[in-house]
């Protein structure tokens, strides 16, 4: 049968997002069906053009999920992905796509709950929207 | 370099409302410097259009390329076999790369994707301002390396207007008056006694552009 979950690409940071999953993981709570994890060294390594092609290759919603604004490791590559984010949305808008379909989460790495948390509600979230007029 | 800005999508979706396939073409050159017409950005409005026209239902296919240098004949010959299988051509090169393109491929349409704005300088990491604008006759050697014709918003050429107040151009206190910045380059340097040395007016003809496009011809560079 096939999964009506809607369907999230996380961009995971590794000093962040993606030790939060994992640990979310191991304490066993539950994640939406749907999400998809993609790894990255920082969120400042996550660019428009991924972001686009995210929705573009069928995701019904994309997370940046990344450190907290003043704790990056790499100083700002936070507050960059939040710029470019920034400017997806004004291109979203201008396609007619709702831009709540991209959102960013900032958390530390310890915090899995907060994780699961995050994709739970961003899961509900869509459900509500629907899925992504693109696909 | 030359800066540009991308025009709005709705726009471009306007320009290519009739055609199903296309191809976007950028420019690896001053476009791809100032973030509006690059590889990247290619990527970025190729996404774009086609979730846009996916989502009125009328797919458009995208082919994707970007020219070492758009304005270069040699350049764009190398687009030769991807133009002939599409019906239109956007280019997001400035609109030198549009008309290069253009004039090399002249039985299809070719759209700009892009505004060209000015030759400028990078002030800072995404900001760009305006720094000449090809007079045709440098005179920045009177100047302390400070452009009247483009910095100052009448374009004198010997000295301030009466309207220079505190260093401000009295059109917007935001912006230096550029005769108070040459007078201040010029003293910094030793060099005041340049600002008594008079500057004629700009020539028609070579130095503007009311005799047509202007042409430069070195005959030691052609084969």
């Amino acid at each position: 049968m096939e999964s009506s979950s809607p369907r999230i690409v996380a961009f995971c940071c590794d000093r962040s997002g993606y030790v939060a999953a994992d640990m979310a993981g191991q304490l066993g709570m539950a994640l939406p069906v749907g999400l998809e994890i993609i790894r990255v060294p920082c969120a400042g390594r996550i660019d428009a053009l991924h972001m686009l092609q995210a929705l573009e290759n069928g995701a019904d919603g994309v997370l940046i999920v990344a450190c907290h604004e003043e704790n990056c490791q790499s100083l700002t590559g936070n507050l960059r992905a939040k710029a470019r984010m920034g400017y997806v949305h004004g291109i979203m808008e201008k396609i007619g796509l709702e831009k709540e379909r991209l959102e960013i989460c900032n958390l530390a790495s310890n915090d899995g709950a907060k994780f699961a948390e995050t994709v739970r509600k961003k899961s509900e979230d869509l459900e509500r929207l629907g899925p992504s007029p693109i696909k | 370099m030359i800066k540009v800005e991308q025009k709005p999508v709705d726009e471009i979706l306007d320009f290519l409302e009739p055609y199903n396939k296309i191809l976007l073409v950028g420019c690896n050159a001053c476009v791809a410097v100032c973030h509006a017409g690059g590889e990247k950005e290619v990527g970025i409005l190729a996404a774009a259009l086609r979730m846009a026209r996916k989502k009125l239902g009328h797919k458009l296919e995208i082919l994707e390329d970007c020219s070492t240098r758009q304005c270069e004949p040699e350049f764009v010959e190398e687009l030769r076999e991807k133009v002939k299988s599409v019906e239109a051509v956007l280019s997001i090169a400035c609109g030198v790369g549009v008309q290069t393109v253009a004039g090399r491929f002249s039985d299809i349409a070719v759209y700009p994707g892009v505004n060209t704005q000015f030759m400028g300088e990078t002030t800072e990491l995404g900001v760009w301002v305006e720094r000449c604008q090809a007079c045709g006759n440098c005179v920045l050697h009177l100047t302390g390396g400070i452009c009247p014709v483009a910095r100052c918003a009448k374009q004198l050429l010997n000295g301030p207007c009466g309207g220079s107040q505190e260093g401000s151009c009295e059109i917007d206190k935001e912006i230096p008056c550029a005769w108070q910045q040459i007078h201040d380059r010029l003293k910094a340097i030793g060099q005041l006694d340049r600002m008594a040395q008079f500057i004629p007016a700009k020539k028609w003809g070579r130095e503007s552009r009311d005799r047509g496009p202007r042409t430069i011809v070195r005959e030691d560079l052609k084969p």
